[in-house]
């Protein structure tokens, strides 16, 4: 009780450093749970969509780009792929569904992707959960009509019934706009997955539009393929990958992104180093803060061992005093880190479309409070240690 | 007439303390001294003359080179320091010439800290002794809200808080004007023979030496300082 009071005292008396140094640790404890739950989240996330699909076939080249263009709609596609392709795979035994996508076009940046409208209506993108209109009815694949994604839509400032002309390429060039006119006939309700920030229109529609070229108006980007079975995928890894030579077949798609997050476990560690290293330099912090006021803390602790207080009473208001900055500190990181991770989240969103469960639990939310105030208690034992050593006598001034 | 058994003896007591030539320098040489139960003694002596170093160490705030200090029983020079901080929180009430309060404590906190090492607080207790020194409605003021005499009232109280056999005061009245100075002097008197605490003040102040029937000059009592005169 006293203790827990003077370590009270303490904290306001010194009211102002303690205010700064909580707040670094908040900062800091924050960043730590925020590069941790962000790492752990995008791994997680990334590694687990896949749109509903098993595998991607394309042309030949990099199963990652194939993965990252047909699947998160992000990179350029490694080219195209004759319909005589699609139509082999689709009537494979080992393949339940294909679907074919076709890329090339954007509206103000936004990917314009073509494809049938079986994405939607024939395929569960997680379990149990299918693609469902918030508004308006899904694009006719023989009319110049387009379905927005919820993330798209909103930041487009599209509704149904608004027309839009496409722009060729996948950068926004406001020179390259194409001569056709889609009407948007509905909108995709939230998904929260790349599907999100895409603009879907009838594949037949992408293939001819004006400009691109007629030779390639069969030809498909890539074909989204859902298999029979486990094996079914590494038959047919060995026909286009080991045997075939003209196109790739991405499976499985988590390996492929779990590999993306091993060649970029590096830029994970660095990241994860300079967060541990902000966190000890804050806590180092709490050791500065008390040290520096030791001098006009010497009078109250001598006056404090004048009236019974012993050494190690006082070492332990120190350290509790340290810990209870760390304390308070990593209860304001969790403020810190609501700030960061929803704004990591937008970001992530607007990249890919996919949204993270940021405030979802994870075991950092645990440890990292613990031992961050642990670590404060730590650094604390060095002023306590120098509290311990103050001279009574000395201190009680004046001496008659 | 039977004498009251002593609360305090000192014999034998030397303190020295390292000196800028590297040598040790002898500041307490105290062969004997006493102080029975409930007794009131002033300590006539200089600044500097090593009044403060006296009573820290009967205090166990220092330790002696050598010689013992029996407090109510117990030898103070022969304890540890945590026993030493013990025997202090339960048994010794410090007033000080600064009042040495806490400055980010009430007064009430202030005198319910006098109580907390070596007894259990009590805040009835502590309401009183406010109460007994006048400062009933300063309860939740700090230091700084209060003026001298006030400060020292609380300085009084917080000795007296955990009812000591002993109270020991260091220049009580040196920071108060006369008016305050009397009537701190006055409390510290009363609240003393209320309590039963023996009280050893000293001062150099002869105001406040005149106050006591008992006086000894501290000169007399360290061989340190008679030898010099000599």
């Amino acid at each position: 009780m006293t203790l827990a009071l003077i370590v009270r005292r303490s904290l306001r008396q010194h009211a102002l450093s303690t205010t700064i140094t909580a707040l670094s640790i908040a900062l800091a404890g924050g960043l730590l749970m925020s590069v941790w739950v962000v790492k752990e989240q995008s791994q997680r996330t990334f590694t687990q969509v896949n749109t509903g699909f098993d595998a991607v076939l394309g042309a030949r080249g990099s199963k990652l780009q194939l993965v990252l263009n047909a699947i998160f709609h992000l990179e350029a596609s490694p080219g195209n792929l004759p319909a005589s392709d699609y139509e082999y795979v689709r009537r494979h035994p080992a393949v339940k569904l294909a679907i074919p996508i076709a890329v090339g076009d954007n509206l103000r940046g936004y990917r314009i992707v073509g494809t049938i409208p079986e994405f939607f209506t024939g395929v569960e993108y997680a379990p149990g959960r299918r693609f469902a209109l918030s508004k308006g009815r899904l694009f006719d694949p023989s009319a110049k009509e387009a379905v927005i994604g919820s993330f798209a839509a909103r930041r487009l400032g599209l509704s149904v019934g608004d027309t839009f002309h496409p722009f060729h390429g996948l950068v926004y060039d406001e020179r390259n706009q194409h001569a056709e006119t889609y009407v948007v006939t509905g909108i995709l309700a939230p998904s929260n997955t790349p599907a999100d920030k895409v603009v879907w229109i009838p594949i037949h529609g992408l293939q001819t539009m004006s400009d691109h070229d007629p030779r390639a108006a069969t030809d498909v980007s890539a074909v989204l393929i859902q298999l029979r079975s486990p094996s079914a995928g590494f038959m047919l890894d060995i026909m286009y990958n080991k045997q075939g030579n003209r196109l790739t077949f991405a499976y499985p798609i988590g390996a492929i992104m779990a590999e993306l997050f091993q060649k970029i476990g590096w830029f994970d560690r660095v990241l994860s180093l300079v967060a541990y290293l902000v966190a000890a330099v804050s806590a180092a912090g709490v050791l500065v803060a008390i040290y520096n006021s030791m001098a006009s803390r010497r009078r109250d602790i001598a006056i404090l061992r004048a009236l019974g207080a012993g050494r190690l009473f006082i070492f332990s208001a120190i350290v509790l005093e340290a810990t209870a900055i760390g304390a308070i500190g990593m209860v304001a990181a969790f403020a810190a880190y609501a700030g960061i991770v929803s704004t990591v989240a937008v970001v992530i969103q607007a990249q890919t479309g996919v949204l993270l469960e940021t405030f979802a639990y994870s075991p950092v939310m645990l440890w990292a409070p613990l031992g961050m105030t642990a670590l404060c208690g730590a650094c604390g034992l060095l002023p306590a240690w120098k509290a311990y050593r103050t001279d009574v006598a000395e201190n009680l001034s004046p001496i008659s | 007439m039977k004498e009251p058994p002593a609360l305090l003896q000192v014999s034998g007591l030397r303190k020295s303390f390292a000196s800028p030539d590297g040598g040790r320098k002898l500041i307490i040489d105290v062969a004997g001294f006493s102080l029975a139960m409930g007794e009131h003694l002033a300590l006539r002596g200089e600044s500097g003359s090593g009044k403060t170093t006296f009573l820290n160490l009967i205090s166990g705030i220092l330790a002696p080179d050598s010689g013992s200090i029996l407090l109510d029983g117990a030898d103070m020079a022969a304890l540890g320091e945590h026993r030493r901080d013990m025997l202090r929180g339960s048994k010794v009430g410090y007033i000080f010439q600064t009042f040495n309060l806490l400055q980010g404590y009430t007064c009430l906190e202030n005198v319910m800290l006098g109580m907390t090492f070596g007894t259990r607080p009590d805040r009835t207790q502590a309401l009183a002794l406010l109460g007994r020194v006048g400062l009933s409605q300063r309860l939740d003021h700090y230091p700084r809200q209060l003026s001298s005499g006030q400060q020292q009232r609380v300085a009084v109280a917080r000795a007296l808080a955990k009812r000591p056999r002993l109270v020991l005061a260091d220049e009580p009245t040196g920071n108060l004007d006369r008016r305050n100075a009397g009537e701190a002097l006055a409390l510290i008197r009363e609240t003393c023979l209320e309590t039963g605490a023996a009280l050893l003040l000293v001062s150099h102040d002869p105001g406040v030496l005149g106050a006591f029937r008992s006086v000894r000059d501290f000169a007399e009592l360290n061989l340190v300082l008679r030898e010099a005169g000599s």
